[in-house]
């Protein structure tokens, strides 16, 4: 199984992500993430799906979305140098022994504390999937309370579009 | 009023304008509540509506008036049950690429989500089963909402378009607006095909001694048969059809190998396995025409010309993909080609054919075979639309087709009980044409009611009924693979068709012996009234030649249909 980063161009109208979505699990295709927002063009929406599977599947999926007629561009920049991001709010156990340290790895990790309660610290960290996960694998071991992740989203590097 | 002047209208009004402004000439619908307002526009329109007595006829209908006229067919139905009673229609218009548009109405927007009264969630659940749909935000959106699914329905890969009205939107007033253009960003059909690859195949073309033209309804829906007979003339390659394709070149055509795939004819079959190459046009390589995919022709190079860019390498590996539409590729590619070297090979099938005729025994009992050549003789310039099962097959393969739009079937999705209503929008779309539904005892069970829309609207339609008192294309599979457990597929004595035929007004004939066949059919004919003859076929009959299931299209069974 390999993975796959798919930039999808779509009309901002109701019914296109379900229609999406339900091409993946029609052929049976996990979902890793999908993030979704509002481009440069207020009617259009950039999704960005990262997959696994093989390239058979790939080719079929991608063939399917073109013919979805709120599509208008999918392009699979895998391969491309681009510049990826994904957001993730953690919401960690702490008192005031571990606190300071808690701190101390967000720090490190160049995240930043959004909330802090009388039993928890919120942690707001931005990066590649690998950063998040590092921070993550450190903050377990605290006991993490609560997670949330936008899923990636990815620019091609330089001045072209996808 | 002048195009472009702005007058205050409905959503109804819209809406008929919309149908009008696209030659839209008639419908099949049913009414109610959320579609009073359309219902009262359409009281005094030009615009003909067939009212059916079941919303499932009403998108058969419309999709069998496509197929006969390849004008995009309109059916309508109310929210909730009306709609979901679509359904199936859609789903067999989507799997045969059939340009409809399906008008529904919706609860009114203030209450959508409530699971109010009447209400279903028809985009969510024809999702997967449309080529596009909309739930129409407001009144004024309707005229390019219409637009747009009129040129969605009916370019590309045609097929079904939904579009969802809510009450609200049906009855709202805005100033009217004619939309000349269409504009989808998304939606650019590819018709023209790559210019390498056409000459790239015709390079390929000039190599092959062992040719296969493999044709789909793609030539049918493009109106592609006359560029489909000269190339086959310029290469002399035989063509074979697949269901869908059945038409696309005459029966009776000296290269024409009939269909192929579980039923095909041995010959096709069998050209197709020794092919060194196959030239798939508007053909999408289901599994019963390839049976097991790993030894479908196996020594065969494959070009694929289809306007459906998914389609291509979907099932079988294309080694020259065409993108576009088969007439105007196939007008291109004839330029570039000349005969093949298929002497020997056109020999060699000449002598499949001769071996392995689509044959059967004739006894005391009426065989279903038969019928179909008495039918085909007595009205050989009939449509012929079937329901789906051993009939279907039966009518595949021995009525001789001249035309394409000429044989009318669910292919994709094999829908029982779609051939009745069909053969109502056949007929509705040609009535200068005889339209002959030939049934089995089973599907014409199905939608049998719509014999009440048949003779109110005075729509002379023949339903010919090969009544075996079996389901009877499962009965054959319990037969050859469980053992002649015959579990629920006896339907025997269940019905008196003629009576039924009676009671709704219509003709209804019973024919018990071989020799009473065509004087039924021609008296059905001549009584210019919708007519069902009953004929009581050999009850155990099997469709043959039959490749099972995941087997190679060269390893048959039962052979004793196919000396």
């Amino acid at each position: 199984m390999k993975k796959y980063t798919l930039a999808v161009l779509v009309e901002n109208k109701s019914g296109v992500l379900a229609k999406v979505a339900g091409l993946f699990s029609k052929r049976g295709y996990n979902i890793d993430s999908l993030a979704v927002g509002v481009t440069e063009d207020p009617e259009i929406s950039r999704m960005t799906i990262v997959v696994q599977g093989d390239d058979q599947v790939l080719e079929q999926v991608t063939k399917q979305f073109n013919k979805i007629v709120d599509v208008i561009k999918v392009s699979d920049i895998e391969g491309d140098d681009t510049v990826e991001r994904e957001l993730a709010l953690i919401k960690v156990t702490a008192d005031v022994t571990t606190r300071a340290e808690i701190i101390q790895i967000a720090n490190i990790f160049r995240a930043r504390i959004v909330d802090v309660a009388r039993n928890s610290i919120t942690v707001e960290v931005t990066g590649d999937e690998s950063k998040i996960q590092a921070i993550e694998k450190l903050l377990r071991q605290f006991g993490i309370k609560e997670m949330a992740r936008t899923g990636k989203i990815a620019l091609v590097r330089g001045p072209n579009k996808v | 009023m002048t195009i472009g002047s702005p007058e205050k209208v409905t959503g109804a009004r819209a809406l008929i304008k919309g149908l009008e402004e696209e030659d839209v000439t008639t419908m099949f619908g049913y009414p109610g509540a959320a579609l009073l307002h359309i219902y009262d526009e359409l009281y005094d329109s030009a615009l003909r509506h067939v009212l059916v007595r079941h919303e499932q006829a009403a998108v058969h209908a419309a999709d069998g008036y496509a197929r006969v006229t390849g004008k995009t067919g309109v059916c309508m139905a109310t929210s909730g049950p009306g709609a979901t009673n679509l359904v199936t229609g859609i789903a067999t218009a989507y799997m045969d690429s059939i340009p409809i548009v399906a008008l529904t109405g919706q609860v009114p927007h203030s209450i959508i989500g409530n699971d109010s009264f009447q209400e279903a969630d028809i985009t969510g659940i024809t999702l997967p089963i449309t080529k596009h749909r909309y739930l129409v935000p407001e009144a004024k959106d309707l005229p390019r909402i219409v637009k747009e699914a009129f040129h969605i329905a009916s370019t590309g890969r045609q097929g079904p378009v939904l579009i969802d009205m809510p009450k609200d939107v049906i009855n709202g007033e805005f100033e009217y607006h004619s939309i000349e253009t269409v504009k989808l960003q998304g939606y650019k059909p590819t018709y023209r095909g790559n210019a390498q690859q056409i000459k790239k195949a015709a390079e390929e073309i000039t190599k092959s001694t062992n040719p296969v033209i493999y044709a789909g309804g793609g030539v049918i829906s493009s109106n592609a048969s006359a560029e489909l007979a000269e190339l086959a003339e310029t290469l002399m390659a035989p063509v074979t059809t697949t269901l869908m394709g059945i038409g696309s070149i005459p029966a009776e055509h000296p290269l024409n190998l009939g269909m192929l795939g579980m039923h095909g004819s041995k010959y096709a079959n069998y050209s197709v396995q020794g092919s060194d190459l196959i030239i798939a046009v508007g053909a999408r390589f289901d599994d019963r025409v390839t049976g097991k995919l790993q030894s479908f022709a196996p020594n065969a190079k494959i070009i694929h010309i289809d306007i459906d860019p998914a389609e291509i390498s979907k099932n079988v590996p294309a080694h020259i993909p065409i993108v576009g539409d088969a007439k105007i590729v196939l007008r291109s590619l004839i330029k570039h080609v000349k005969q093949c070297n298929s002497e020997a090979w056109l020999e060699k099938i000449n002598e499949w054919k001769r071996e392995y005729p689509l044959t059967y025994e004739q006894g005391k009992s009426i065989k279903p075979q038969f019928v179909i050549e008495q039918i085909s003789e007595a009205c050989s310039n009939a449509i012929i639309v079937t329901e789906v099962g051993q009939h279907q097959m039966w009518a595949a393969q021995f009525f001789k087709y001249k035309e394409p739009r000429t044989f009318i079937t669910s292919g994709g999705l094999g829908t029982m009980g779609y051939g009745f209503p069909a053969a109502i929008g056949a007929k509705v779309g040609r009535p200068d044409k005889t339209v002959i539904n030939i049934a089995g005892d089973g599907s014409f069970q199905m939608n049998s009611r719509e014999l009440a829309t048949a003779v109110q609207n005075d729509i002379p339609v023949v339903s010919v009924i090969l009544n075996n008192g079996y389901l009877g294309m499962v009965r054959q599979w319990q037969e050859l693979f469980y053992d002649r457990r015959y579990s629920h597929t006896c339907i025997k004595g269940s019905v008196d068709f003629v009576k039924l035929a009676e009671a709704y007004g219509a003709l209804g004939l019973r024919v018990e012996k071989p020799s009473e066949v065509r004087p039924a059919i021609k008296e059905a004919i001549a009584s210019g009234r919708p007519s069902v003859i009953d004929i009581i076929i050999e009850c155990e009959e099997n469709v043959f030649p039959m490749v099972p299931a995941g087997a190679a299209i060269n390893e048959f069974i039962g052979l004793e249909g196919n000396k």
